[in-house]
């Protein structure tokens, strides 16, 4: 029974973490960089709906809105004003560079405006906890509506790709963007979309994340991103389902390794096992492999 | 009025120019072939003209639309289709997917459905395949994968670059009957070709570019018994 409530909540981590990889994963996929400051957007939002909700005494639902608009914003913005001018530039090294520094930009603007101290996040989540066989495993509101805003939004986004222009385009731009701009598919517009996707659900993951683990800090945001990042390249990156197992896989690991071997030692099973996925299956588990023909 | 009339366009690439200058011109129905060797520029000047690239200097009118620095993207529906060398169809979709994306400026439903049999009676492979992922076709199948694809804009003129590039000799008659039969549909065509012999033997007119520079134009016909077109590229 107990080891059924740890696996679910493995789960509930893990569908965090793969709503976060979403991010990652596509914008590897489209701009081809890794956005390092994406686990901060995260906390971004957290903080959002953290002002909201104390300071502005909105109810959850609206600041959550709240926050996906203004992370969605932001998240357009950094790619316009710190990506989109060195795509060109030949070096994805300083795209990388970039990113990690928007990251400590974020970071250090939200240490200035809201200081170092921990917040106590109320959880957004009203849904009462489920019990099961007699209340020897509970499940709580939080992992509910974790595990099935997880997967509502796969289904939505797996929807979206395959069946509206803006997704085709994505898958387009993904594969080839000289191509996809012969198509008369608008290559920047298309990435402003990615990363408006990525960064409207990271403010979604960061409610989520801190309903379940209700410190807020500046720093709230990084050793999970770090993880979905993880979690993204676990699953193969560029793959969405991919980012779905791979968030799942890694939580339930980091849950169930914190449960029955260290929790100091966690992050090291779990980073060490993503190493010997790497050297075992360096795409990932539904990394794409495709031979180019020639 | 030329269809398309490039003046004196000049291209770099960071600080090397690539283009010293070229002016063509298309009129509407023809088949112009710009042939040179390797690096002379051709594929440059495709690119420069779709708007892949944009010229330091010089212009581009399109149909007397100036298009000199429209990007490639609004290119596309005002009739221009680019297919570009090596093919790059997108591998992980399929075939059918792949001329979906063909006419992605497009909203005429239904029209697009008539576009696509037009397609599928040029390429009846391609009809046998559709549901194949474009990345298992042949190299063959993969050029009229990305021809039919051009061709699902519904282009005033394509612009190709390299079509029988690596492909067996049964290949390359067939794709360039195919062109031909473009042409003779109303298509505009711009041929880019290494194999100068089959390019001016379907071509109307042709320019021959030698690094960066126009060095030579003329019919088609005219260039074919040329002596030193035939030293040069045809390899007489």
């Amino acid at each position: 029974m107990q080891f059924l409530s740890y696996f679910i909540n493995g789960i509930s981590l893990g569908s965090i973490y793969a709503i976060i990889a979403l991010g990652y994963t596509m914008v590897y996929g489209i701009a081809k960089m890794l956005n390092f400051a994406h686990g901060d957007i995260i906390m971004v939002g957290g903080y959002i709906i953290y002002v909201a909700v104390a300071t502005l005494g909105l109810a959850p639902l609206p600041s959550i809105v709240i926050a996906v608009v203004l992370c969605t914003l932001l998240g357009i913005l950094v790619e316009k004003v710190a990506y989109k001018p060195l795509r060109n530039a030949g070096s994805s090294l300083a795209v990388l560079i970039t990113a990690i520094g928007v990251s400590y930009l974020l970071q250090n603007a939200a240490l200035l405006i809201f200081g170092s101290s921990t917040k106590a996040f109320t959880s957004v989540v009203t849904v009462p906890a489920i019990h099961l066989f007699d209340g020897q495993v509970v499940i709580s509101g939080e992992v509910v509506v974790t595990v099935i805003t997880c997967f509502i939004i796969m289904g939505a986004l797996v929807l979206f790709i395959n069946k509206t222009k803006a997704g085709q385009a994505m898958l387009a731009v993904s594969e080839d963007k000289g191509a996809a701009q012969l198509m008369g598919i608008n290559v920047n517009a298309t990435i402003s979309l990615t990363f408006a996707i990525g960064s409207g659900l990271a403010a979604i993951a960061g409610a989520l994340l801190c309903s379940a683990y209700p410190t807020l800090t500046p720093y709230t945001g990084s050793m999970p991103g770090i993880k979905a990042f993880v979690a993204a390249v676990f699953g193969g990156i560029g793959s969405v389902p991919g980012a779905l197992i791979g968030g799942i896989i890694l939580g339930i690991i980091e849950i169930l390794s914190k449960a029955y071997i260290s929790s100091k030692l966690s992050d090291a099973i779990v980073f060490g096992i993503l190493i010997v996925v790497l050297l075992v299956k360096p795409t990932g588990i539904l990394g794409k492999n495709i031979q180019e023909k020639v | 009025m030329a269809m398309l009339e490039v003046k004196d366009i000049e291209v770099y690439y960071g600080m090397i120019q690539a283009i010293k200058g070229i002016s063509l011109e298309v009129n509407e129905g023809e088949i112009i072939a710009l042939i040179g060797a390797n690096g002379a520029g051709k594929t440059t000047s495709l690119h420069t003209i779709s708007g892949l690239l944009t010229p330091k200097k010089g212009s581009i009118m399109f149909n007397g639309v100036d298009i000199t620095k429209v990007p490639a993207h609004k290119i596309v529906s005002m009739g221009m289709a680019h297919v570009p060398e090596g093919r790059r169809v997108f591998a992980e979709l399929s075939v059918y997917q792949n001329l979906k994306m063909g006419a992605y400026t497009r909203k005429d439903k239904k029209e697009i459905e008539d576009t696509l049999a037009m397609v599928y009676d040029h390429f009846p492979r391609l009809k046998e395949r559709r549901n194949q992922l474009a990345g298992t076709l042949s190299g063959g199948e993969q050029q009229m994968l990305a021809m039919g694809r051009a061709l699902m804009s519904q282009p005033k003129i394509v612009l190709m670059d390299e079509p029988s590039m690596g492909l067996s000799p049964i290949f390359v008659n067939e794709i360039f009957d195919i062109i031909e039969q473009i042409a003779s549909e109303g298509k505009t065509v711009l041929l880019v070709e290494q194999n100068a012999k089959k390019a001016l033997s379907i071509a109307d007119r042709a320019y021959v570019l030698e690094t960066g520079s126009i060095t030579m134009e003329g019919k088609a016909s005219e260039l074919l018994n040329d002596d030193s077109i035939k030293k040069a590229y045809l390899g007489e």
